[in-house]
């Protein structure tokens, strides 16, 4: 048998099992979806090369247990048929999970699965001083628990009083779970500071009035493993895309240039203080 | 009966339900409604008075207000509207 190289496999997803020879492949999914032709590849490789069954990781992967090494060549060259690529372990840009975001959930402000596609399409599998994940979540319900991951993206909503399209129902004043609105009967006022940009307001209003700017707000540095901290929100809303990227972007620079090896983002803001890095993405944001 | 100026043709009380029960119960009223005809849904502060009008809207039925009859409840005052 040759020399098993376990790093080049665990990059392609190759997970070593307790049991000698033996790999859980973990496979690439992007937002926590696969078509139905990739589920069909998956459950066959699973039948012919493991043990007929698949494993749901905590971040929306799939991974297919006891995978001989000697054919990993041919799981491959299978999975890649149907459409299915092997994913990534070590010290790179893992898995970008998302919920189901606006396009189906009724609760969501932003299109999760595009953005995870783009986030995927961007940086999944860059070479890192560590791991490092993101994850898209559309609304405050945080379904997607985004503040645990790196990068956290959440989507929000900026709103705003169409005086001339409000009934005065009160509906909003109650849909409101931080008490930021009031409605007198003629007019209805919003304590900005209180908003939590959960659009609540927008999804109830009856008549349309209140307006929503939808946007992403950025958190910054979460970790679940053997430390738990929750990223931080560090910029206001973000409303457009190019700006986003361009903060995602300067945050995972200033990881890559300034993590030691095997430092988690966390840990990096936390060595050397994290007002540098908020200058850095302030720029960002600002462009 | 009329409820702030609103005439009112069914009532349905959902202060007895729990979500997502509230809703359901309220969508069978209005189910059993003809278009146009007006329902006020009695229903409980907290959970219900937040989530439930979202709900109506949802399902394309016209939010007329929203009544605090302030004893811990409120009513919804919805307009049927049909497919």
């Amino acid at each position: 048998m040759a020399q098993i190289d376990y790093g080049a496999l665990k990059k392609g997803g190759f997970m070593r099992q307790k049991q000698k020879g033996y790999f859980s492949l973990r496979l690439q999914v992007v937002g926590g979806n696969l078509t139905a032709e990739n589920i069909k590849t998956v459950a066959e490789v699973a039948e012919r090369y493991g043990k007929g069954y698949v494993h749901m990781t905590s971040r929306q992967g799939i991974e297919i247990p006891f995978i001989n090494f000697d054919d990993i060549e041919e799981v491959k060259k299978e999975l890649a048929e149907g459409g299915v690529k092997p994913g990534v372990c070590g010290p790179r840009v893992r898995t970008v999970t998302a919920c189901q975001g606006s396009e189906i959930c009724p609760s969501g402000c932003i299109d999760t699965y595009t953005l995870a596609k783009e986030l995927d399409e961007h940086y999944f599998g860059r070479e890192l001083p560590h791991k490092f994940k993101f994850g898209v979540t559309g609304c405050q319900n945080n379904c997607l628990k985004a503040e645990e991951n790196d990068i956290g993206i959440k989507g929000g909503m900026e709103v705003s009083w169409v005086a001339d399209k409000c009934i005065n129902c009160g509906v909003c004043e109650k849909a409101c779970r931080e008490g930021a609105i009031k409605c007198t009967g003629t007019e209805v006022t919003l304590e900005a500071d209180k908003c939590t940009y959960c659009g609540r307001c927008v999804k109830s209003c009856p008549t349309d009035a209140w307006e929503g700017n939808s946007g992403y707000l950025v958190s910054f540095g979460g970790l679940f493993g053997n430390k738990i901290y929750k990223g931080e929100q560090l910029l206001p809303i973000i409303h457009d895309k190019e700006t986003l990227f361009r903060v995602t972007d300067a945050a995972i620079d200033y990881f890559e240039e300034n993590a030691n090896a095997g430092e988690r983002f966390r840990f990096t803001l936390q060595r050397l203080g994290e007002e540098k890095f908020r200058e850095k993405i302030k720029a960002a944001y600002e462009g | 009966m009329e409820l702030a100026g609103i005439a009112i043709d069914e009532t349905v009380d959902i202060t007895d339900k729990v979500c997502p029960l509230t809703f359901v119960k309220a969508k069978v009223a209005l189910d059993e409604l003809e278009d146009g005809e007006v329902l006020a849904i009695r229903m409980n502060d907290g959970e219900p008075v937040q989530n439930v009008p979202r709900s109506v809207k949802e399902e394309g039925h016209q939010i007329l207000k929203l009544l605090d009859n302030e004893d811990g409840t409120y009513n919804l005052i919805v307009k049927k509207v049909g497919d």
